[in-house]
């Protein structure tokens, strides 16, 4: 067992019982197994009860708005490489406030691991109906039922995201797992992850989750390349809900892309005025 | 005898009126004289209406005229629109002269498309037919012309048709024209001076500042900073993104800025709304960020390709809670180019985000200016600790509470100690907090922040006289305008001075105070319905203004409205 200690940051404040306790263990596992020293990580995190998550680990800590992560993840890592960027937020947060920013950095295809603590309901505002609600759920400001959940697992497919898992907050052994893979992945990966809120959402228990998730790598039938065989795969959701890996694909990253990285990060680039005369001629 | 000569060239989108103007600005600049030119033009790529005007003066030229001397039309509707400005020993060029309403005896024919046709082989060469024209017709030399095309036309091919189709145009108003031109111009020493708009001078601005993030939305008039910054990604090293909103834009700033580069973005005032909620973070997080903000006119998208100063009180209110912040509205092109690079300079001391306040008048205008000295552009980043510091400090706090409210800086893995910062209020080290005694003490370092700051902004410009009857205040973009009206006014022998404003906020009040202490009667000159300044101005002296003149047409000032305005004010 590595030594997890030294990414123990402050108290938590969640609930007892909370499903955001597993993930907390898992990324500070993670961190662990692939050694990542705390300096080297910079967590980004939206509003929301996710969004604490990185106040309770050890790493460079942005707390952005609500819906925000993404866009400043992506800043910074632009501005700095060597960093190892992880976005964090909430169904609410990230599918919803922030879902433009969420679909266009699939597609651009940043190096940045984006974790998403699908609990499926606004924990930090009190239990109303996020976008991953399932249908027909009565809560306070859908008294009528909630209407159609967003997927997210096919949005990001369609979106040709490089990296898409998912996994279960009351499994760390195997959340752990995708969160080391999602680090390593070259582009952007994304991480759906089931989190219980025991406090408000009383359909999505542990023990609805636990008797619904199986693993694609059990039987090694499951292929994450085949494209058409991820976005069946992505239609999954009641009785049975696939977790794993389900779509991955070797793409150009952006960051790649950007000629002024070549020479190491911006961070680290000169600031120097005297080039900008040279430009001054085109103006005669 | 004084040269200050007022050509409009006019015609529909897409007939090259507006790289007409930008030849002629350089032409004439490289003749040894200052030139200013401005733009008009609607929200469409082909028809319409747009017009330029280029002044050209032997000394130096800030605003443009009402009277036009030249009229070049491209079309018909240029001569029934502005045939009525061109005064009476002035000229119009046109292809047919049954085009004018009245004075048809101004009008010179000059078979544009048919010697762009038959002579240069190609018809889009019409308007250097016309150049050509204009060269003749003025007496200026051909030659300096053609040595701007070189630069301008990269295909030879077709440069070869423009200067055969300069020459035409040339040629044949030379053997044609009846009555020498009252208005004759030669070239003078090359000054070496150049030609520039705003949108350039801030992109220019920003490089030499060493930005080396961009993140932007398209948004006229600010759109062309983003795409000149763009074009020198390798040579400066410096990584430009186009976000899928201007929400995105400014958070990804934000993460740059954080990260440890010096970041801007660009944008309008509907951008700007997207971005508020972002401006709030970079006051809470203490981020430092540039905004180039260009106006036009609002509310809603309003008049896309036109002018306004509407934003200001918006902008020196954006977001709920209370931050330090600067606001900056150049007046001139040299002033964007040093604001800018002194809005970065500010906004790492102070860890504030920084807002650079033009208009699209500005923008888009341009002017005859000396070439900016690279080597006294000074870059102050504040303080920031590097990793021999910071690694002898224990636990690093990003937000420290410090006398002056500024606290050293460190960027992620710029050594071992973390960084963390918060949109939720939070304490020292950057995490959340709930309790109202951290709460008091945060908001009074950050807000602390603004009395450094204010020993770094400098006083606005005064004109003319410094004890005078009456005063008129400007802001931004209407400097040279507001800064002629003075001199048409000083010939009518009126007591009159000038002060503008610059560097908007925090206000450099004590000025004011004393004008408004001396002047009889005040007056605000804006490009705004209420009179934003003069609301600025009682909101921070206590005192009214006598007056307010505003424009709100999406037009610029002339120096002549002004002097008409202020006369009917009984000023
Ligand atoms: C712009 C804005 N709108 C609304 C809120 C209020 N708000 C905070 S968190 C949240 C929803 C949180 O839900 P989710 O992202 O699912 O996070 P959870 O608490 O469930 O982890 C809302 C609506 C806010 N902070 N900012
Ligand atoms: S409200 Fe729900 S999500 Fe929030 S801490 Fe409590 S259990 Fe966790
Ligand atoms: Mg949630």
């Amino acid at each position: 067992m590595e030594d997890k200690s030294i990414y123990t940051g402050i108290q938590p404040a969640w609930c007892p019982g909370c499903g955001n306790f597993g993930i907390l263990q898992a990324v500070q596992r993670a961190f662990a197994e692939l050694k990542i020293k705390p300096s080297r990580v910079l967590m980004v995190s939206g509003i929301g009860q996710s969004g604490k998550l990185p106040h309770y680990l050890k790493a460079n800590v942005f707390n952005e708005l609500h819906g925000r992560p993404i866009p400043a993840a992506i800043g910074a890592k632009i501005a700095n490489r060597e960093l190892v960027v992880i976005a964090v937020s909430g169904d609410g947060d990230g599918y919803g406030e922030g879902g433009n920013h969420w679909i266009h950095a699939m597609r651009r295809n940043h190096d940045i691991t984006y974790l998403v603590h699908n609990n499926q309901i606004y924990g930090l505002t009190k239990g109303q109906a996020s976008p991953s609600s399932d249908l027909g759920f009565v809560t306070k400001t859908t008294p009528d039922g909630a209407p159609l959940p967003i997927n997210p697992i096919a949005v990001a497919i369609s979106c040709e995201a490089s990296f898409v898992a998912r996994s279960f907050a009351g499994d760390v052994d195997h959340l752990s797992a995708m969160i080391k893979l999602g680090i390593s992945h070259k582009g952007f990966a994304l991480i759906d992850i089931l989190q219980p809120c025991v406090t408000f959402n009383h359909k999505n228990t542990y023990s609805w989750y636990r008797e619904r998730v199986y693993k694609l790598e059990d039987g090694g039938q499951y292929n994450p390349d085949d494209k058409m065989a991820a976005f069946s795969k992505s239609q999954e959701w009641g009785d049975r809900i696939p977790i794993g890996v389900i779509y991955r694909k070797v793409r150009p990253v952006y960051e790649d892309l950007l000629p002024a990285l070549k020479n190491g990060p911006l961070t680290r680039q000169k600031l120097d005025p005297l080039p900008v005369d040279r430009f001054l001629n085109e103006f005669a | 005898m004084a040269v200050d000569l007022n050509i409009l060239i006019g015609g529909e989108a897409g007939q090259g009126v507006q790289s007409i103007g930008l030849i002629l600005s350089k032409v004439f600049t490289r003749g040894g004289y200052h030139v200013f030119t401005d733009q008009d033009y609607e929200s469409r790529i082909r028809g319409g209406h747009s017009f330029c005007r280029v002044r050209i003066k032997d000394t130096q030229v800030q605003a443009i005229s009402e009277s036009v001397d030249l009229l070049v039309a491209l079309n018909r509707e240029s001569v029934d629109l502005h045939e009525k400005e061109v005064v009476s020993t002035g000229l119009i060029i046109a292809e047919n002269d049954k085009y004018a309403g009245g004075d048809n005896k101004k009008i010179f024919v000059l078979p544009m498309s048919e010697l762009a046709k038959n002579k240069a082989g190609n018809p889009l060469t019409a308007n250097s037919v016309a150049l050509g024209a204009l060269m003749a017709i003025t007496g200026y030399e051909l030659e300096l012309l053609q040595n701007v095309f070189k630069d301008h036309f990269k295909d030879n091919h077709v440069l070869q048709q423009n200067i055969t189709a300069a020459v035409e145009g040339y040629t044949y108003t030379k053997n044609n024209v009846k009555s020498s031109f009252h208005h004759q111009v030669h070239a003078r020493e090359d000054t070496h001076k150049i030609v520039m708009d705003g949108n350039e001078a801030v992109a220019l601005g920003a490089l030499a500042a060493g930005c080396k993030f961009v993140s932007a939305y398209p948004m006229t008039p600010s759109t062309p900073v983003i795409e000149y910054m763009a074009s020198k990604e390798n040579e400066m090293g410096l990584a430009v993104i186009q976000a899928e909103d201007e929400i995105s834009a400014i958070n990804m700033t934000i993460g740059a800025a954080f990260a440890g580069v010096r970041s801007m973005t660009a944008t309008s005032g509907g951008g700007f709304c997207l971005m508020v909620e972002g401006f709030g973070l970079a006051g809470m997080t203490e981020t430092p960020i540039v905004i180039a903000y260009g106006q036009r006119p609002g509310p809603a998208i309003g008049l896309p390709t036109r002018m306004e100063q509407g934003d200001l009180q918006f902008v020196l209110r954006a977001s709920h809670g209370e931050f330090p912040r600067a606001v900056f509205a150049p007046g001139t092109i040299e002033e964007a180019f040093w604001l800018t690079v002194k809005a970065f300079n500010m906004a790492e001391k102070y860890q504030i985000p920084v807002v650079i306040l033009y208009d699209h008048y500005l923008a888009d205008s341009y002017n005859t200016v000396n070439r900016f000295d690279m080597t006294t552009v000074t870059i102050d980043r504040g303080l920031i600790l590097g990793s021999d510091e910071l690694n002898s400090i224990k636990d690093y706090k990003r937000h420290k509470i410090t006398p002056n409210g500024v606290s050293p800086r460190a960027f992620p893995l710029a050594g071992e100690p973390l960084v963390v910062t918060d949109s939720d209020e939070h304490n020292e080290a950057g995490h959340m907090i709930e309790d109202a005694e951290t709460r008091t003490l945060m908001m009074q370092k950050r807000m602390r922040k603004l009395f450094s700051l204010r020993q770094d902004i400098q006083p606005p410009k005064l004109y003319g006289p410094k004890n005078a009857g009456s005063t008129l205040i400007g802001w931004g973009s209407t400097f040279g305008p507001l800064k002629e009206a003075i001199d048409l006014l000083h010939h009518e022998n009126i007591s009159v001075n000038m002060v503008h404003y610059s560097e908007i906020w925090p206000f450099y009040k004590e000025t004011m105070v004393d004008i408004m202490a001396h002047s009889q009667h005040t007056f605000t000159v804006e490009n705004n319905f209420t009179g934003q300044f003069a609301d600025l101005i009682a909101q921070e002296t206590g005192n009214l203004v006598s007056g307010r003149i505003v424009k709100y047409d999406g037009r610029p000032f002339s120096p002549e409205y002004i002097v008409r305005e202020f006369n009917k004010m009984g000023g």
